[in-house]
């Protein structure tokens, strides 16, 4: 059953594999760069495991900041996780002890693939749930591990390639709209989170655009439910 | 640059505040009791929009006023929407896209 259920996972994470191993190894190299070992590289990718955040673990490793500003750089990074699991509420319901494992590794990519995916009727659910999350997190620990060992090892220019992440979402963003037939909330986020961006500035524009988003998507909620459900 | 322990000090708090940032909607709504009607719309519809905002977050450093005026990353998104438009291929737009954008901030655009 759970055999079954990692082979039917599998290809649904072949894009996260490419863009992981990717961020992942662009991650590794970023941190080695400043002169730390590489397991702490593969111990970020194992305990904090959050793409964005580990980026910005960099510079707050390298800046040696405080353990409370630390604290709230990564509240504010990571606040748009505290949303993402209003969409997994039910799905995660009967997880039993998998599920606290399913809410540690709620990224960005492993969010938007529950989102998207319909499980195959002949497999269980919540393995299949299970395994999407574990195969993608050791996608990020196996680039992590890779771009750490050999950026310590082949030193060269590696400006711009956390590019790998806007990528990656500009991606996502892409197959989110093909695949639906309303583009309210995908126009809501892009120009809501623009607006915020050039009110409040880069440091703090990202919980006012969550705010902004929540309230427009909640006022269009009549208009957006006769669609979504259609 | 700050010694192995602190670091590792500093890793566990941005573990655990990250894991404090995914848990607490189960907290608030946990999964004994009904959840308000609300909160399953939103749930439903909020993965759209913020996959938008995300493109914006991770561009928020651009400054449009100063040289190159943000054009390495609008040439690099433009040449990954349409190479994924064409080919649909996960690693072609996103190695592609980023190899491109390495060439334009490091030879290119200086």
């Amino acid at each position: 059953m759970k055999l079954k259920a990692l082979r039917a996972a599998f290809p649904y994470t072949i894009p996260v594999l490419f863009g992981y191993g990717f961020l992942g190894t662009a991650f590794g190299i970023s941190l080695c760069s400043k002169g730390y070992p590489f397991y702490l590289a593969i111990l970020m990718s194992v305990i904090i495991f959050a793409g964005s955040m580990q980026f910005v673990a960099v510079s707050i490793l390298t800046g040696g900041l405080s353990v409370l500003s630390a604290f709230v750089i990564t509240l504010t990074v990571n606040a748009r996780h505290l949303f993402y699991g209003l969409s997994m509420l039910d799905k995660f319901k009967c997880m039993g002890r998998k599920k606290l494992y399913m809410i540690f590794s709620l990224t960005d990519e492993t969010y938007s693939l529950l989102c998207s995916l319909e499980t195959p009727s002949y497999i269980n659910k919540n393995w299949f749930y299970f395994f999407i999350a574990l195969l993608n997190q050791s996608y990020w620990i196996l680039g992590t591990a890779i771009g750490s060992i050999a950026g310590s090892v082949i030193p060269f220019d590696s400006t711009g390639i956390d590019f790998a992440m806007t990528a990656l979402f500009v991606v996502i963003f892409i197959e989110q709209w093909e695949s639906s037939k309303n583009h309210l909330s995908a126009i809501t986020g892009l120009t809501v989170a623009l607006i915020c961006l050039l009110i409040f500035g880069p440091d703090n524009f990202i919980i006012f655009s969550m705010i902004g988003i929540i309230t427009v998507l909640t006022f269009s909620r009549c208009y957006l439910e006769k669609r979504i459900d259609k | 640059m700050i010694g192995i322990k602190e670091s590792i000090i500093l890793i566990t708090v941005m573990a655990i505040t990250t894991f404090g940032t995914r848990v607490i909607p189960f907290i608030i709504f946990p999964s004994g009791k009904k959840t308000p009607e609300i909160i399953t719309y939103l749930g439903k519809v909020l993965p759209y929009a913020i996959i938008g905002m995300l493109i914006i977050y991770c561009l928020k450093s651009i400054s449009i006023t100063r040289n190159p005026h943000g054009l390495p990353e609008f040439i690099a998104i433009l040449f990954v929407v349409i190479v994924h438009k064409w080919k649909h291929n996960l690693l072609l737009s996103i190695g592609g896209g980023t190899i491109l954008y390495m060439v334009l901030i490091q030879c290119i655009f200086i």
